[in-house]
């Protein structure tokens, strides 16, 4: 169920963003950018032991009435961010996990070419089609 | 209209065309010239294109829409099918064949079969194809030119229709390419071209005009093929400035990469015609022998080493060199680098460059990897088989690979899986090695987590270092070079200690990190180190939890194993040094060292005096006792003692004091060592009787000794009483020591020693007052500040 997909670089500035309903996409644009607050504070949070499993599931980072935003951060400070709709059943923790596990590996795959230059939005096909793949049966 | 259901072959078809006509690209095809060339094309009389087009209702609309379009391409294949026109019939008419326009549209067709799927197709497109296979092709396209009843007619440019419909579906793909070129070529200047379609694509064999051009083509081709290929993709736009005037312009760069390409291609033109012939339908992703062949000398220059791997960033600097978008190089190289490593292996150079030229040729790059550019990793067997075939057969140009290579390589691809797994550990092992290079965020190897650790203990253990060593070295000293020995007091410690503090434990953890990272060159093993570690940690700081943590982050404190394994030894001096130094500090936690030796004689004593003596009397029985300890020796004196003690002890402990006393002990410090002392004293005993070495008699039980003073320590609760009668206990202890001999200088030096003993007591006591004075004044001074809180409310 989710609606909306992130990334963003370290500089938090998004590198590819992706919402399922094309319409009203800025909502969903807003959530992710204040969503980022809490990403920091969470990290800061971690940040006591650096090497404490960087690649850290942040877990579920606000609700709100209609969604929850969840979170993830790599080695290299790299956050992605989902936002779920609640309406359905809610989205068990493993599945959050392996929804990140699954843009993680197809962002390392992306950053593998030679020709993508980090920092870039992604325009990878492949990861576009990952994404909505989990988009699509989210929702 | 109704719904028109078109097969794939004829969307594409259609859309190409549609395309083609558009030229506004408005998406909707007014009845431009384009249009009606196309519908003049179609060879049809001119009151079918004009029911045609009312049935569309294009006339109604006054222009095409892309469905009209559509409707009245079906309408045209219907009517050149010989079927009436009826709406009806749009799509109940199976297996209609795509409509063929004559000239531009045979082109297409033409394009279609030949093109895009297979060099078959191409060489059986007759003259199209063949260009790099040239010669074969120069038959087959007598052979084609047969079958095409265009080809006269469309000479210059490629056999159009010669295909049947049957190759039609095939052909779709190339359409749309071959419109594409089409356009371009218009842009080129070849509007006559155009209709005719550059066949373009890649394998615009099709474009080779027939014999003659086909000929010029065959020697441009084999003449240029390598060398325009090979000199980038720049130039291989202005290599064929004369096969302009034998292909159609259109060709110009793409098709002259295309003919070099086919010409690199497999030459089983002869194979293509056949197959094209026969319907055959292939993969228009096929690599032919010759590109193949072309593939692999590229990655030769790049990577000598064929069955290596070639980095991404000579990879990309490769094929920048052709100009094509950045975007669409990405893409390319997302579906040729088949393990994600980073690097290209042979075959997955050999499929990015074949969708370079592909793209090149204004193919659409496929979504996913076609799977005759799957890596293969018999891709060796097949380069080798490229020699054996290219040669001949006359490039077909087609794209199609040799059907030789062809048959192997598609099964290949199903033994290419295990291979593939295979591959991929050398893949991975590689991409580990790549991704290395990569700047990217790969973190293959998540040691950057464990590095600060590693970097924590790191610097612990090499501090430890000396004082393992020295710990060894002190075991080795006392245990007199076994190593096991040694160890077994540690290892008897360890748990001691473990119950002790959770602290042990998260100190054993650091120090089996410093310890695994000191010890591995450590002779000793990793168990010792660490144990040794955790028990000089622990002798340093003696269960204090802060300190206990700072052992982490800073190097311990040099252990105070020296004294500690001095408890009789003569040196005495060390543990009264050790006793002197810990107590300051450490009133609690290194009290219990010195007490170790003291208790000894101590017990013996206390056996004596017992129940309560106040530390004067105490002192008083000292002073007489001590007498009586001089003439036992020091080091036989002190296993004297320890008989003696036990001797004492034995009955002692029948006595109720004992009991008394031991928990009085245990308060104190000299309750310690004394009750230690007394469990102790069988092992001390034994050790004694095992240790031959003076020291060494004291090295194992001072350790127990000392493991029991901390547990005492810190069970330790103040009681002046207690500590009095401990002390007077141990004073009155002293004196029941019988004396082994009676020399006077083995009776000064004992004597000396228990003073010294008690003077460690007293100290100790001191120390321990000390701390329940400064207790019972931290309590004053909490008491006072809630009454201070209490105050203001008293006064409001």
């Amino acid at each position: 169920m989710a609606v909306c997909i992130a990334v963003i670089a370290k500089e938090n500035y998004p590198l590819y963003i992706r919402s399922v309903p094309i319409q009203n996409e800025l909502k969903f644009h807003y959530t992710v950018h204040t969503s980022l607050d809490v990403v920091e504070e969470k990290i800061s949070a971690v940040g006591k032991a650096m090497a404490d499993q960087r690649e850290l599931y942040l877990g579920l980072l606000y609700p709100t009435e209609d969604y929850k935003v969840y979170g993830c951060v790599t080695n290299s400070k790299v956050k992605f961010v989902i936002v779920a709709d609640s309406s359905n059943t809610s989205l068990r923790d493993n599945e959050i996990r392996s929804m990140f596990r699954k843009l993680h590996n197809s962002f390392t795959d992306v950053m593998c070419n030679p020709f993508y230059n980090p920092g870039d939005t992604i325009q990878s096909k492949a990861f576009d089609s990952m994404v909505s793949a989990m988009m699509v049966q989210a929702s | 209209m109704e719904s028109l259901t078109l097969t794939d072959g004829e969307q594409k078809y259609y859309s190409d065309l549609f395309v083609y006509c558009d030229t506004d690209n408005t998406k909707k095809v007014a009845s431009n010239g384009r249009v009606l060339d196309l519908f003049r094309a179609a060879q049809l009389p001119s009151e079918v294109v004009l029911q045609i087009t009312e049935l569309c209702g294009a006339t109604r609309l006054g222009h095409f829409g892309r469905s009209q379009f559509y409707i009245a391409l079906k309408l045209i294949a219907v009517a050149q099918s010989g079927l009436p026109l009826r709406v009806e019939s749009l799509n109940s008419v199976k297996d209609l064949p795509l409509p063929r326009f004559v000239v531009a549209k045979n082109e297409q067709e033409a394009r279609h079969t030949a093109m895009y799927p297979d060099s078959e197709n191409q060489g059986s497109y007759q003259g199209v194809i063949p260009r790099p296979p040239g010669r074969g092709q120069v038959k087959k396209l007598s052979a084609h030119e047969v079958i095409q009843p265009c080809v006269p007619t469309v000479e210059p440019q490629l056999q159009p229709d010669t295909t049947s419909p049957v190759v039609s579906p095939h052909q779709s793909p190339p359409t749309s390419p071959h419109w594409r070129k089409h356009k371009r070529q218009a842009s080129g200047g070849n509007v006559e071209r155009q209709p005719v379609v550059v066949a373009g694509a890649v394998w615009t064999p099709f474009r080779e005009p027939q014999a003659g051009p086909v000929v010029s083509g065959d020697g441009m081709w084999s003449a240029n093929s390598p060398p325009p290929v090979q000199e980038s993709w720049v130039s291989l736009k202005d290599a064929h400035p004369p096969s302009s005037s034998t292909l159609p312009a259109i060709h110009s760069s793409p098709v002259q990469e295309n003919s070099s390409i086919r010409t690199v291609a497999s030459a089983t033109t002869t194979n293509e015609t056949q197959r094209q012939s026969s319907g055959g339908y292939d993969d228009p992703w096929k690599i032919t022998d010759e590109q193949r062949q072309y593939y692999i000398n590229q990655f030769k220059t790049i990577q000598p080493d064929l069955n290596g791997f070639i980095p991404g960033s000579a990879a990309k600097e490769f094929f920048t060199k052709s100009k094509l978008p950045i975007l669409e190089l990405s893409h390319i190289w997302e579906l040729s680098d088949f393990d994600k490593d980073g690097a290209l292996t042979l075959d997955e150079f050999c499929a990015a460059f074949h969708l370079v030229v592909a793209r090149k040729n204004s193919y659409d790059l496929p979504e996913k990897l076609p799977e005759s550019l799957m890596p293969k990793l018999i891709d060796l067997d097949d380069s080798a088989e490229v020699p054996d075939q290219a040669p001949d057969v006359g490039y077909s140009g087609s794209p199609v690979e040799v059907t030789p290579n062809k048959s192997p390589s598609m099964p290949s691809l199903n033994q290419t899986w295990p291979d593939l797994n295979q591959g991929n550990e050398q893949w991975e092992t590689f991409s580990e090695r790549s991704s290395s290079s990569q700047t990217l965020t790969q973190f293959d190897s998540n040691i950057a987590p464990a590095d600060p650790d590693t970097a924590i203990v790191h610097p612990v253990p090499i501090r430890m270092t000396p004082s393992k060593i020295h710990m060894q070295e002190m075991e080795l000293k006392r245990t007199g070079s076994d190593h096991t020995h040694p160890t077994s007091p540690l290892m008897a410690k360890p748990p001691d200690l473990s119950e002790e503090t959770k602290l042990a434990t998260s100190m054993k953890f650091v120090t089996a990190n410093s310890g695994d990272g000191y010890s591995s060159s450590d002779s000793y093993t990793s168990d010792q180190d660490p144990i040794t570690s955790v028990v000089t940690r622990q002798r340093s700081h003696s269960g204090t939890s802060p300190e206990g943590l700072k052992v982490v982050t800073a190097p311990p404190p040099p252990p105070p194993r020296p004294h500690a394994s001095h408890s009789r030894s003569s040196s005495l001096d060390m543990n009264r040094s050790f006793a002197a130094v810990p107590t300051g500090p450490q009133s609690a936690g290194v009290v219990a060292y010195p007490p170790a030796v003291p208790p000894r004689p101590l017990p013996t004593q206390t056996s004596g005096p017992h129940s309560g003596h106040r530390s004067d009397e105490g002192l008083a029985a000292h002073s007489t006792t001590s007498p009586q300890q001089i003439p036992e020796q020091p080091n036989f004196a002190d296993f004297s003692q320890f008989q003696a003690f036990a001797a004492s002890e034995e009955p002692s402990d029948d006595g109720e004091k004992h009991p008394e006393s031991l928990p009085v002990e245990k308060s104190s410090e000299g309750a310690g060592p004394l009750r230690t002392v007394k469990s102790d004293n069988q092992e001390e005993r034994a050790a004694a009787t095992v240790n031959s070495a003076k020291g060494s008699i004291m090295a194992p039980p001072p350790k127990p000794v000392r493991r029991r003073l901390k547990s005492e320590d810190e069970l330790q609760e103040e009681a002046l009483p207690l500590k009095s009668n401990v002390i007077a206990t141990v004073l009155a202890a002293q004196p029941s020591i019988p004396r082994s001999v009676g020399k006077d200088k083995k009776a000064i030096q004992a004597s000396i020693r228990r003073n010294k003993e008690t003077n460690t007591v007293l100290a100790r006591l001191n120390s321990e007052l000390q701390q329940q004075l400064k207790d019972l004044l931290e309590e004053r001074i909490s008491l006072e500040v809630q009454l201070e809180q209490l105050r203001p409310f008293s006064h409001l």
